[in-house]
C-alpha cells in the first residue's frame, strides 16, 4: 500500500505546505523572541507539526478545535491567517485577539479555532461541550481536544473522557505526547508506557500513532473523525512526538541531554514527509523549495504587518470585560 | 400576583426562558429528579433529556461542557447543588468562563448562568455551609446576584438567562422553600438594581439574600427602639447598584452593611470602601460591617450560632452605628 493512498496529491501537497507554514512561522517566532521583539513568552510547535496538520486536514472548516499553550501550530492548521497570529504575539491591535490574548490565547472562532489555553487539559471538556451543543443544534460538527503527555494526567482528561464517552459525543482527543510535561520526562510521572490503553477504562478507542508521519495522523484522525461524526462517540488517540525546542523559548534544558534531542531531530516529520511525496512522485525538488520559500514569504508578510501595526490604545483594556460596559 | 417558594419560582423562569429559547438547556447533578431542593423539578417532564441533562458528580466537565456549550450557540444554565462543589470547577469558571470574552479580544460572549446553594441550614457544617460570593465578585468578566424572595428569584434568573455573560446565581438553602409573592406574568427583575425594602431616615442597612430576612426582623426590634432604619437588598453585586446606596447613605449617614458571608475580606469590605470613597463627607459614624466570624463554618448548633450572624448581630450593628453602645 502506498502510504499516501488514502488522500490525493492535492491533500498530501496542502498536509505538506501546512507543516512548512508552521516551521517556518514557528522558526521566526523563536529568533523574535530571542530578539526581544515579542512580550511574554512562547511555547513552539518544532517537531510536531505533522499531528495539528494531518488531524486538521481531517477536519472541516466549520468543525471545533480546542487547543493548548503550544497553540500556534493548531491556529495555523485550522486555517487562521498569519498575520494575526503574528500580530497577536506582538501584542498588537491587529491581532487574533486585539493584543488582549498573546501566545498562549490565539483563537479564531470564526474558523472553529476555540482558543489556544494556557491551562493544561484546560480544552478537553470545553471540546466536549462544544460536541454536545453541535448534537443538539444537529449541526454535524466534530471537536478535537488537543492537549499533551502532560495533560493526561489531569482530572479534567478523566472527567472529560468520562463524559463524552457516556453520552458518545462526536469528539476526538489528541494526546501529542511529546515526552516531556515541562521539564519532566512522562516516565517519571505516568503510570502506564502506552497511554492510548487509558482509553479502554472508558470503553472508547484508544490508538498509538507515530505523530511524526503525516500519513499515519491524517489516517487515524480521519477515522476517529468519521466515527465522531457518525455518531460512534470518542477515540483517544496517543500520537507519538518529539518537541525540538524546550519547553518554552529560552529554556536551558537542563532536563535532557543534547544527544538525546540530536537524535530526536533525526525523525523531522517534515523531512520524512518530503521524502514520502518524493518517493510517491508528487514532490520535486524545486516544488519543495517553492514551498518553503513561499512559506518564508507570507511568514516576512505577517512580521510586517505586526510590526506596522499599532498596539491597543490603553483606554481600551476595559473593553469587551462584559459584552455592555455595566 | 401569585404565591410560590423560592425554589419554584426559580423552577417558573426556568420554564419561561426554556419555553422562549430553545438554545437554553440545563446540566447538573440530579437535576432529572428535582435537584437537591426542588429547584428543577419538572423540567424534564417538559423539556426532555436533551435539554435537562444529568451530570456525573464531576463538577469541573460540568463547567467546562457548559463552557464550550455556551461558546457554541446554546445558552446553558449549569447547576451545583452546594457552593463548595464549584471549587472542583474553579479553573473552568476562572480561567476560562470569566476571562474566554476579553482574552479572546472580545470575539466571543459566554452566555452561562452558573447555580449554586450557599449558605447555613440545619448544621450541614463545614463543607456544605459556605457562602462564596467574595471569590466571584472578586473576578472580572463574571456577574453575580443573590436574590432574597421569590420574586427576584424568578425575576433574577429570567435576568441572568437572558444575559450575554456569565453570570453566578447564588440561591441561599435556608430561604429556598420560603414562599412569597410573585407578579402575575414573565416577571423580570433587571441585573444591576438594588430594592429599598424599607425606607427609613436614622441609617442604611445594606445586606442581601438571607441576611435580607434577618435585616427585616432587625427594622422591626430597631424600630420598637424608636430607630428607623432604611434596608436596601443589593440583590446583584455585580454590577452594582451603588446609586442606591450613596443616594440613601447621603441622606442616613450612618451605614451597616451585611452578609452571612465571612466579614474578613468580605462583599461587604468592597460596599463600604466605595461609600467611603463616595460619600465619606456625608458620614456621621464609621460605617459597621457585619459577617460570619473568620472561622469555617461549625456543625454543632450552637457553635454554628456563634460564628453566623443574624438579626441580633444587625441590631447590636445599627444601635454602634447609631452610638448607642
Amino acid at each position: 500500500m502506498s502510504l499516501t493512498e488514502n488522500m490525493s496529491p492535492g491533500l498530501a501537497l496542502g498536509i505538506h505546505r501546512t507543516m512548512v507554514r508552521i516551521r517556518v512561522f514557528e522558526s521566526r517566532v523563536e529568533e523574535l523572541f530571542k530578539a526581544g521583539k515579542l512580550p511574554g513568552f512562547v511555547h513552539t510547535y518544532i517537531g510536531q507539526e505533522a499531528i495539528a496538520a494531518g488531524v486538521c486536514a481531517a477536519l472541516d472548516r466549520n468543525d471545533y478545535i480546542t487547543s493548548t499553550h503550544r497553540g500556534h501550530g493548531h491556529a495555523i492548521a485550522k486555517g487562521m491567517e498569519l498575520g494575526p497570529i503574528m500580530a497577536e504575539l506582538y501584542g498588537k491591535a491587529t491581532g487574533a485577539c486585539r493584543g488582549r490574548g498573546g501566545s498562549m490565547h490565539v483563537a479564531d472562532f470564526s474558523v472553529g479555532m476555540l482558543g489556544a489555553n494556557g491551562i493544561v487539559a484546560g480544552g478537553l471538556g470545553i471540546a466536549a461541550g462544544a460536541a454536545l451543543s453541535a448534537r443538539y443544534r444537529g449541526t454535524h460538527q466534530v471537536a478535537v481536544g488537543f492537549f499533551g503527555d502532560g495533560g493526561i494526567n489531569k482530572g479534567t482528561f478523566h472527567e472529560a473522557l468520562n463524559f463524552a464517552a457516556t453520552h458518545r459525543l462526536g469528539v476526538v482527543f489528541v494526546c501529542e505526547n511529546n515526552q516531556y510535561a515541562q521539564f519532566t520526562s512522562r516516565l517519571r510521572t505516568t503510570s502506564v508506557e502506552d497511554l492510548s490503553v487509558r482509553a479502554s477504562a472508558y470503553g472508547i478507542p484508544g490508538i498509538t500513532v507515530d505523530g511524526n508521519d503525516a500519513a499515519a495522523t491524517y489516517r487515524e484522525a480521519l477515522e476517529a473523525v468519521g466515527r465522531a461524526r457518525d455518531g460512534g462517540g470518542p477515540t483517544l488517540l496517543n500520537m507519538e512526538t518529539y518537541r525540538f525546542g524546550g519547553h518554552y523559548v529560552g529554556d536551558a534544558e537542563v532536563y535532557r541531554a543534547s544527544a538525546e534531542v540530536e537524535a530526536r531531530r533525526q525523525a523531522d516529520p517534515i523531512l520524512r514527509w518530503e521524502r514520502t511525496l518524493t518517493d510517491e512522485a508528487l514532490m520535486t525538488a524545486g516544488l519543495g523549495e517553492a514551498v518553503w520559500a513561499e512559506a518564508a514569504d507570507e511568514v516576512s508578510a505577517a512580521v510586517r504587518f505586526a510590526e506596522e501595526s499599532p498596539h491597543p490604545d490603553g483606554g481600551t483594556a476595559l473593553e469587551n470585560v462584559f459584552t455592555q460596559v455595566c | 400576583m401569585r404565591r410560590m417558594s423560592f425554589g419554584q419560582a426559580t423552577v417558573d423562569a426556568m420554564r419561561s426562558a426554556m419555553r422562549e429559547d430553545d438554545r437554553v438547556v440545563v446540566l447538573g447533578e440530579d437535576i432529572s429528579w428535582g435537584g437537591n431542593f426542588g429547584q428543577f423539578r419538572g423540567l424534564l417532564d417538559e423539556f426532555g433529556p436533551d435539554r435537562v441533562i444529568d451530570m456525573p458528580i464531576s463538577e469541573a466537565i460540568i463547567m467546562a461542557v457548559t463552557v464550550g456549550a455556551a461558546v457554541t450557540g446554546l445558552r446553558p444554565v449549569a447547576s451545583m447543588s452546594f457552593v463548595e462543589f464549584t471549587l472542583g470547577a474553579m479553573d473552568e469558571i476562572v480561567n476560562q468562563a470569566a476571562k474566554f470574552r476579553y482574552m479572546f479580544g472580545g470575539q466571543v460572549s459566554v452566555p452561562l448562568v452558573l447555580r449554586a446553594s450557599d449558605g447555613v441550614l440545619r448544621s450541614s457544617a463545614g463543607q456544605h455551609s459556605s457562602s462564596l460570593e467574595g471569590l466571584f465578585t472578586h473576578l472580572p468578566g463574571l456577574k453575580v446576584v443573590a436574590p432574597s424572595n421569590p420574586a427576584d428569584a424568578r425575576g433574577l434568573l429570567r435576568a441572568a438567562i437572558a444575559d450575554d455573560d456569565p453570570v453566578v446565581y447564588l440561591e441561599n438553602k435556608r430561604i429556598t422553600a420560603k414562599r412569597g409573592p410573585v407578579p402575575a406574568g414573565d416577571h423580570v427583575v433587571p441585573l444591576g438594581s438594588a430594592a429599598v425594602r424599607r425606607e427609613g431616615s436614622d441609617l442604611t442597612i445594606v445586606t442581601y439574600s438571607v441576611m435580607t430576612l434577618h435585616a427585616e426582623k432587625a427594622c422591626s426590634s430597631l424600630a420598637e427602639m424608636g430607630i428607623e432604619a432604611e434596608l436596601i437588598d443589593l440583590r446583584s453585586l455585580v454590577p452594582l447598584d451603588l446609586d442606591t446606596v450613596l443616594s440613601s447613605v447621603a441622606r442616613t449617614g450612618r451605614v451597616v452593611v451585611a452578609h452571612e458571608a465571612w466579614e474578613f475580606g468580605g462583599f461587604g469590605a468592597e460596599v463600604v470602601s466605595a461609600i467611603t470613597g463616595q460619600a465619606f463627607d456625608r458620614l456621621r459614624a464609621a460605617p459597621v460591617r457585619v459577617g460570619a466570624a473568620q472561622a469555617p463554618i461549625p456543625f454543632s448548633p450552637p457553635l454554628e450560632r456563634a460564628v453566623v450572624p443574624g438579626s441580633d448581630e444587625l441590631v447590636a450593628a445599627a444601635r454602634e452605628v447609631m452610638g448607642l453602645t
